[in-house]
């Protein structure tokens, strides 16, 4: 506030013309000249917000735009992209069910179709059991650690950490602890479960497990987190009320504090589908996506198709589809979804 | 409710005065916290730092191994205990090099997106001109347009613009920085009084000058949350990296380098153990140092 202060006590304007500001409306000081209010109100816009607009517009628009654009053409990259063949929308027919073309139907099928429903379905698969399985389990450690017990405040930090770890690291960590001779091995087989050959990762059907229990390690401190921080708005007075009425922790939980956090649950839920959409990083760490695919997601099989093997039309195909899926989530979510939030807040406050 | 509401915001309503903290659970009442569900909690806090803590103590340990000694017993602890993993890769300076690379990238980073989102969020929350609301929509857009979507054809802009390098790296970072920036910032900004602005400009202060020397002090809070979040998420970036920064490990950031370094060194996994050990410390330490911004960023982010 000492600035606020200084500053009143007439220090130099400083830009050009003092402006006799009677404001009309708080934010808007009013000049005589209109026209020249209004072309330096341009200049300040253009100020403020030219360059976040700019760079957000080359570097986030303009790409996006592209990949639109790329994703119509047959394209490796490396020649000019005016060389590159205009094929309409058969990239995407190539991923969804191997191209319109019947010579080259079951090739394109083998070649694009089979890994891009492997990648698909896998990315679905992380979406819908980090519903089922992180949701609770966030919930539950949540509710629990909301309790007062000695070095509470310890716990949460500790386990919030592995989300801020890069996910390099953690996913290095479980790659060498996930090696077929490595201490997961040797621990599992200790409790008389034995690692499938080849080890956990490569395995067809547990590669995908071990990817999923290796990213709920990773993320469910943010669910823990933000539902811990969700219930410490819960009144204190109504899990009393609840109390007096003889209901037992467990009922309080079900019928008081999980429905109060409904806000939050719903909003980690729209983080957690457009995460898994997107699951990028930890998944690449993690042999990019297995060494047969076992366990590669959208975004794991766009970076190998199209960077790696320039298929860049292909690529870019895939990156659309990405993008319209979490923009079809998106926009359900916030038209229906959350928009109940806002009218529900409402009633509940006026109920209080 | 009211109580949910006021606590709620946690970023926007700071520059009222800090929000009162969550009250003392079960305070005042020593009987119930020793009842035996009490246990429970302790038993579920107990398991679940294990979970998260062991992989990590493991990690650490192992750089103290040899690769004989890992392989033999990968279970047991480190027996020879030796430091010479560590001490090798501290010895070198691509390790250094990289480290001095990620925290150039993060800071410049940050400082960019703090910044130009400040300056960008200002306008948008106490202008008043028509498309504001448009201008502000576009960048909410962007939450929608991740990294991994617009990539490729980011990799090809960047190759024709001739940006290559940490540069190369910076300038896109900022840009995808900045709708969460510009969209936490906004409240933020709206929530600070009016009166502030009519005061100034009836002393003759013009908007730069507002901006310039009463909101950037009054925004230090939100920036402050807001750079965290973008630090962290430069520190840990990997993709952008990983296309821009091929060839030289020196000019690598250090998640890069611990792929990088893993690749080259594959069958060396207690080097590798120590490597990614060390890389972990900086962002550790960071963490908890920042514990309390980052946290209420991301509420605050989410719910903003």
């Amino acid at each position: 506030m000492t600035t606020l202060e200084t500053s009143g006590n007439g220090t130099v304007p400083a830009v050009g013309a003092a402006a006799p500001a009677a404001g009309d409306a708080p934010g808007t000081p009013v000049t005589p000249h209109p026209r020249r209010a209004r072309l330096r109100m341009a200049g300040e816009l253009a100020l403020f917000l030219g360059p976040a607009l700019a760079l957000f517009l080359t570097f986030v628009v303009y790409p996006v735009v592209s990949a639109a654009r790329y994703s119509l053409y047959q394209w490796n990259g490396v020649e000019q992209f005016s060389d590159a063949t205009f094929i309409g929308f058969e990239n995407y027919a190539r991923a969804l069910f191997g191209g319109t073309d019947p010579a080259t139907k079951s090739a394109f099928t083998t070649a694009y179709t089979e890994p891009f429903q492997a990648a698909f379905t896998h990315t679905i698969g992380i979406l819908v059991l980090s519903l089922l399985i992180q949701l609770p389990l966030g919930l539950l450690i949540a509710l629990v650690l909301n309790r007062r017990f000695p070095g509470r405040s310890a716990v949460r930090v500790i386990m919030f950490a592995p989300y801020v770890l890069s996910e390099v690291i953690a996913g290095t960590m479980w790659l060498i602890i996930f090696d077929p001779n490595g201490v997961a091995t040797e621990l599992m087989h200790s409790v008389g479960l034995d690692a499938p050959a080849g080890g956990w990762l490569e395995d067809q059907t547990w590669g995908f497990w071990t990817v999923f229990f290796i990213i709920t390690w990773k993320y469910i401190g943010l669910a823990v987190i933000l539902f811990l921080a969700g219930l410490s708005g819960v009144p204190q007075e109504l899990q009393d009320a609840a109390a007096i009425d003889g209901a037992s922790w467990w009922q309080t939980q079900w019928r008081v504090n999980i429905p109060l956090i409904g806000p939050t649950i719903r909003i980690w839920v729209f983080l957690s589908l457009i995460g898994s959409i997107q699951l990028f990083d930890m998944v690449w760490v993690l042999n990019q996506g297995g060494t047969t695919g076992q366990y590669s997601t959208i975004a794991t099989y766009m970076m190998q198709i199209g960077f790696f093997r320039s298929d860049w039309g292909f690529g870019s195909a895939v990156a659309v589809i990405m993008f319209m899926l979490s923009f079809a989530v998106a926009i359900f979510y916030m038209l229906v979804v959350l928009r109940r939030d806002n009218t529900d807040r409402v009633k509940k406050v006026r109920r209080a | 409710m009211t109580a949910t509401d006021t606590t709620r915001p946690a970023t926007a309503s700071a520059p009222r005065g800090p929000v009162a903290p969550p009250h003392r659970r079960y305070a005042g009442k020593p009987e119930r916290s020793r009842d035996g569900s009490n246990w429970l909690s302790i038993g579920v806090a107990l398991v679940g730092v294990a979970l998260t803590l062991g992989p990590i103590i493991y990690l650490i340990l192992g750089g103290f191994r040899t690769q004989q000694d890992l392989s033999t017993n990968p279970t047991g602890l480190p027996d020879p205990f030796m430091w010479s993993n560590y001490g090798d890769i501290l010895a070198n300076d691509v390790f250094w090099r990289q480290a001095l690379n990620s925290l150039l990238v993060a800071t410049v980073t940050t400082a960019g997106i703090v910044l130009l989102g400040t300056m960008a969020a200002y306008p948008l929350a106490r202008y008043r001109f028509r498309g504001r609301e448009g201008i502000f929509v576009i960048f909410t857009t962007g939450l929608m347009f991740p990294l991994t979507v617009a990539v490729l054809p980011l990799y090809l802009l960047l190759r024709d613009m001739g940006l290559s390098g940490l540069t190369g790296l910076i300038i896109p970072q900022i840009a995808f920085g900045l709708p969460m920036t510009i969209i936490i910032l906004r409240p933020f900004l709206r929530a600070l009084p009016m009166e502030l602005e009519e005061a100034a400009f009836m002393d003759g202060v013009s908007r730069i000058g507002f901006f310039w020397r009463m909101l950037l002090p009054l925004a230090r809070p939100g920036m402050v949350t807001v750079g965290v979040l973008a630090f962290i998420q430069s520190w840990n970036a990997y993709l952008l990296p990983l296309l821009l920064l091929t060839g030289d490990p020196r000019g690598m950031t250090l998640p890069l380098g611990i792929t990088t370094f893993q690749g080259q060194y594959a069958s060396a996994t207690t080097l590798i153990m120590a490597y990614t050990s060390l890389a972990m410390i900086p962002a550790l330490v960071f963490f908890l140092l920042m514990e309390r911004r980052i946290v209420d960023g991301l509420t605050g982010a989410v719910k903003g």
